[in-house]
């Protein structure tokens, strides 16, 4: 199948001399959620604003949706909803009539039933007659949202949609995501909550300086890259780990009441067989035990800060 | 053609100068009158006839190109300098539109509110001086081009404006001397004859003399080259506005 978002050799050198982006190839396929994930300045933004022609590649080529975003920048461009991650809205507008004015921008016929469709999924049916400053930047957030699907886009791009915005929001933007993405949505994220991506992409891409890193399965990722983690606590508190284990990945938590074992997730699981039967030959007794898998934020740490 | 594209910009555009009644449509038409009751009727009636025309009604199209000109550079230069200082310009942009739908539909606003100020201080004028149009379809040609010409040139300060101080600095420090010294309120065969030449190198004296003739049918320089020169400065706002997009100068990085 033809990818939704195809990127091939893409970089990117602003005029200033700083190179954003370092040959980026990134196909994403119809339907998925795919969050992008890196720390400030990685390069994030600049990949997102060249597919939907805010900033001029230096290099490279982009097709979404099938069309070269250049040369065939007409269809390209109106397959993509964009919801960036400042917050500009224009004030003196009313909610009502600046996201019938997206829909127009975009080439749409208007269509009052779906723009009413839209504001009532976002919570924003009563605020329709409200100017936009009266509103509070929750709310905003939601406008352009509204804005962006306004023209029913195949393919949606928010750039970190939940930075600054409360929890209730957050939710019922992780619920309007899966909406879209059951009827069909591509939907590109960017976020700094890890839990963000954890909790809804299908893949992850993580950029560093520029670079993609890695792009990966989610489930895969965690599992390849995720370490598992053994907590025994301790019937007796220890003075100092038994020498028997001193050579093993153990620690004696400072009160002496709790072994941590931690251990990769795709290594046999024979090292946990090991070392019950090594405690028991020991006669260290445990009266309760517990196994951790680490979250997508340590693996992204540890990606991030690997050089 | 994304004519809904074009639509949106345009409503949005006008839509704002509604908002803004005062500011847009009552200042510029307080000001003129005041000209017209200081300069037409007051002094104006102490003054002879210049080219056997009163001189209340002498100044009329001068006035009329001043409050044009005006308005357009600021409403045009607001008009794209807005969304890009808020901030909003992201989603034209981002949006199927190409750059002569993103002129058309913000200097075509920009026009239209130029032209129907125009016509307002027009007939204002009527309750100052009386007056009478020789040749109104060059008029309202006259109007028009204007408007556009100096709508798109109003366009580029809007883009070139990195502030509000640069988006002043042109209409205040060159469009009005410009005017003033375009021959508003005086012919220029009245001034001495360095300075005649020296007006010739001013662009809005051929505006004036134009607009002059479709009024009276007297003017100080040919009516056809007052209008090559309009039509030469709206070649050049047009090359440079391309120039804009295909660059992304100040636009897109």
């Amino acid at each position: 199948m033809q990818p939704d978002i195809s990127v091939q050799n893409l970089s990117k050198t602003y005029e200033d001399g700083f190179q954003a982006l370092k040959n980026i190839d990134l196909d994403i396929q119809k339907g998925e959620i795919f969050a992008l994930l890196g720390p400030n300045g990685a390069g994030k933004t600049t990949l997102i604003s060249i597919i939907c022609g805010l900033v001029n590649p230096s290099s490279g080529s982009v097709k979404a949706a099938g069309h070269d975003i250049l040369r065939d920048f007409r269809a390209a461009r109106s397959a993509i909803g964009l919801v960036p991650q400042e917050l500009s809205t224009d004030s003196f507008e009313k909610v009502w009539n600046t996201v019938s004015f997206s829909r127009g921008l975009f080439g749409k016929a208007p269509n009052p039933a779906h723009i009413e469709k839209i504001l009532r999924e976002l919570s924003l049916w009563d605020k329709r007659n409200s100017r936009v400053m009266s509103l509070s930047g929750g709310m905003k957030r939601r406008v352009m949202i509204a804005k962006a699907l306004s023209h029913e886009p195949d393919i949606l791009f928010l750039d970190e949609p939940t930075a600054g915005v409360d929890v209730e929001l957050r939710r019922d933007m992780w619920e309007m995501v899966r909406k879209l993405r059951e009827s069909g949505v591509t939907i590109i994220l960017t976020t700094h909550y890890i839990e963000e991506a954890e909790e809804m992409a299908d893949r992850i891409g993580v950029i560093r300086n520029g670079e993609l890193i890695l792009v990966e399965e989610k489930t895969r990722l965690m599992s390849k890259l995720g370490r598992k983690e053994l907590r025994l606590h301790l019937q007796h508190p220890l003075d100092t780990l038994p020498p028997e284990l001193v050579d093993q990945p153990i620690e004696l938590s400072e009160d002496g009441y709790e072994l941590i074992y931690t251990f990769d997730s795709q290594q046999e699981q024979a090292g946990v067989a090991l070392l019950l039967r090594t405690l028991g030959e020991l006669g260290v007794e445990y009266r309760d035990l517990q196994t951790r898998e680490s979250s997508l934020e340590e693996i992204f740490v540890g990606l991030v800060h690997h050089d | 053609m994304n004519l809904y594209g074009i639509r949106a910009i345009y409503k949005f555009e006008m839509a704002r100068m509604w908002r803004t009644l005062m500011q847009s449509v009552a200042s510029p038409v307080i000001s003129t009158s005041l000209y017209f009751v200081v300069f037409g009727s007051a002094i104006g009636s102490r003054m002879g006839d210049i080219d056997g025309i009163s001189y209340g009604a002498y100044i009329i199209p001068g006035l009329i190109m001043l409050t044009l000109l005006m308005q357009s550079i600021s409403n045009a230069s607001f008009g794209i300098y807005m969304p890009r200082f808020s901030g909003t310009i992201y989603e034209v942009l981002s949006a199927p539109v190409s750059y002569v739908e993103v002129v058309l539909g913000y200097v075509g606003a920009a026009a239209t509110k130029s032209v129907i100020l125009g016509l307002i201080i027009l007939a204002t004028a009527r309750l100052f001086v009386d007056y009478s149009v020789l040749h109104p379809f060059w008029m309202l040609a006259f109007l028009v081009l204007t408007a556009i010409t100096f709508s798109l040139f109003g366009f580029i300060i809007g883009i070139w404006a990195d502030g509000f101080e640069k988006l002043q600095i042109v209409p205040l420090m060159i469009v009005t001397p410009l005017v003033f010294l375009g021959g508003t309120f005086y012919s220029i065969d009245m001034l001495p004859e360095v300075w005649q030449t020296i007006t010739l190198f001013n662009p809005v004296v051929y505006l004036i003399s134009g607009f002059r003739w479709a009024f009276y049918g007297v003017s100080d320089i040919h009516i056809g080259i007052s209008v090559a020169m309009i039509l030469v400065f709206l070649t050049l706002c047009m090359v440079l506005i391309s120039w804009i997009f295909r660059t992304g100068y100040r636009l897109k990085p």
